[in-house]
């Protein structure tokens, strides 16, 4: 690693403060941020943790009957005090890397990140969640913009992130075994008002929703339903783990697992 | 430079690191407790595996600075006073859970923190617990029998393989 200063602002309005100065970058869990900076492929010269702000820890339930968990709160907790609102979210977060990595890692730190195989940005696009930054609140359908890209600023934090609990709702992933990440997972949600379906580990184009399955799905809620859709393997991932046209037929494998595990 | 401070094995500890130094590095270096190993510095094997603040973490994913003012607990915290094996350290070596030995500082961490929040573990949940560790020399097998020994269970069923 490059060296860098850390910062370790107590409150959000520091912490935006903090990244003010020149090169600077949020910290969270690190889990993915410590890997990256030690492969030189970032050179922050301050990092700002944003560890030890207790505001944006903790989840609690809003008026709407949302489940809002702060941007700084781990996947353990998650796992842990999801389980009753939205069991399928704690069941995400519950299998997210291994049980060290989960003390660590946070969910704001995830999302803002983007990672095309990260979990927990399937979730959020499909229960049409709410990104709650420093500055201003983002739908989810706003929020993903590709590979790596969101719709945050240069310096905006994600404090919290409000979700609307589906009726029912299931993740279903389909490991990579060596790095635990998905290979591709769907994340079903089903609402009074239609079904949403988000796809991760799959596309160019990080975590998308397949809005060909929730048309069907939405008129007849069976694995049956999806069974003659496709997606198109030339615009997925294609690697030493699994080619794009691989990619594309998982997809479609475990849309109907999940579907099939709600049915 | 940063003064860092925290309590590692009950013990204050402090000392001078850059931002960058990891608290595997911190802990090996600046205080000379090397049985906290580090593997594949990745984040994935898991040897580094201590506890802050009573969680598992992995130290070598994890600023040394991030653990100012905790509680650390390594693998030199472990066994008894008298210097004998603690629980989980005896099964592993009654039931063969080590060969090279090298992971075995980060599974009995692992191990202790699995059997802290989950006294009587059933295997699969074992084997799930210890996803971010590896092991490259038992097979996994034996680790896995040496926890659920450690924990009270009658392992005379499981094959010795």
């Amino acid at each position: 690693m490059y060296d860098f200063d850390v910062e370790k602002p107590t409150s959000i309005a520091d912490a935006v403060k903090a990244l003010g100065r020149e090169e600077a970058q949020p910290l969270s869990g690190g889990q993915t941020l410590i890997p990256t900076l030690k492969a030189r492929l970032a050179m922050p010269s301050v990092l700002v943790s944003l560890k030890g702000i207790a505001e944006m820890r903790g989840v609690c339930l809003d008026d709407d009957g949302r489940v809002c968990i702060g941007g700084g709160t781990v996947h353990a907790t998650v796992a842990k005090e999801v389980a009753t609102h939205y069991p399928a979210l704690a069941g995400l977060a519950a299998r997210i890397g291994d049980p060290a990595v989960r003390n660590r890692g946070t969910i704001g730190g995830s999302v803002a990140n983007n990672d095309p195989s990260a979990c927990y940005p399937s979730a959020v696009l499909a229960s049409g969640a709410t990104v709650v930054t420093n500055a201003r609140e983002i739908a989810a359908d706003d929020f993903f913009q590709g590979m790596f890209a969101t719709a945050l600023d240069e310096g905006e934090i994600v404090t919290e992130v409000k979700f609307p609990v589906p009726e029912k709702a299931h993740y279903e992933k389909f490991i990579q075994p060596a790095s635990r990440f998905p290979l591709v997972a769907v994340f079903v949600a089903k609402f009074a008002d239609g079904v949403r379906v988000a796809v991760t580990g799959a596309s160019e184009d990080g975590v998308f929703r397949w809005t060909e399955a929730e048309t069907a799905l939405s008129a007849n809620f069976s694995a049956e339903a999806v069974s003659g859709l496709s997606v198109d393997g030339s615009s997925m991932i294609s690697d030493l783990h699994g080619s794009g046209d691989y990619r594309a037929h998982l997809v479609g494998v475990m849309t109907k697992r999940a579907v099939a595990a709600l049915a | 430079m940063t003064q860092v401070k925290m309590t590692v094995n009950g013990k204050s500890a402090s000392g001078d690191v850059e931002g960058r130094t990891l608290l595997a590095s911190f802990l090996r270096d600046n205080l000379k407790l090397t049985g906290t190993h580090i593997g594949c510095d990745t984040s994935q094997c898991g040897a580094c595996v201590v506890h802050v603040n009573g969680e598992a973490v992995k130290s070598c994913t994890m600023l040394a600075v991030e653990a100012d003012g905790a509680e650390v607990m390594t693998i030199e915290s472990v066994a008894n006073a008298d210097g004998s094996l603690n629980v989980i350290q005896q099964a592993f070596q009654d039931h063969h859970g080590l060969q090279c030995g090298f992971c075995t500082p980060g599974m009995v961490m692992s191990a202790s923190a699995l059997l802290k929040e989950n006294p009587k573990p059933t295997e699969a949940e074992v084997r799930h617990y210890l996803d971010g560790n590896i092991c490259r020399c038992t097979g996994y097998h034996n680790i896995v029998k040496a926890i659920l020994a450690a924990s009270g269970q009658d392992v005379s069923a499981l094959a010795a393989e």
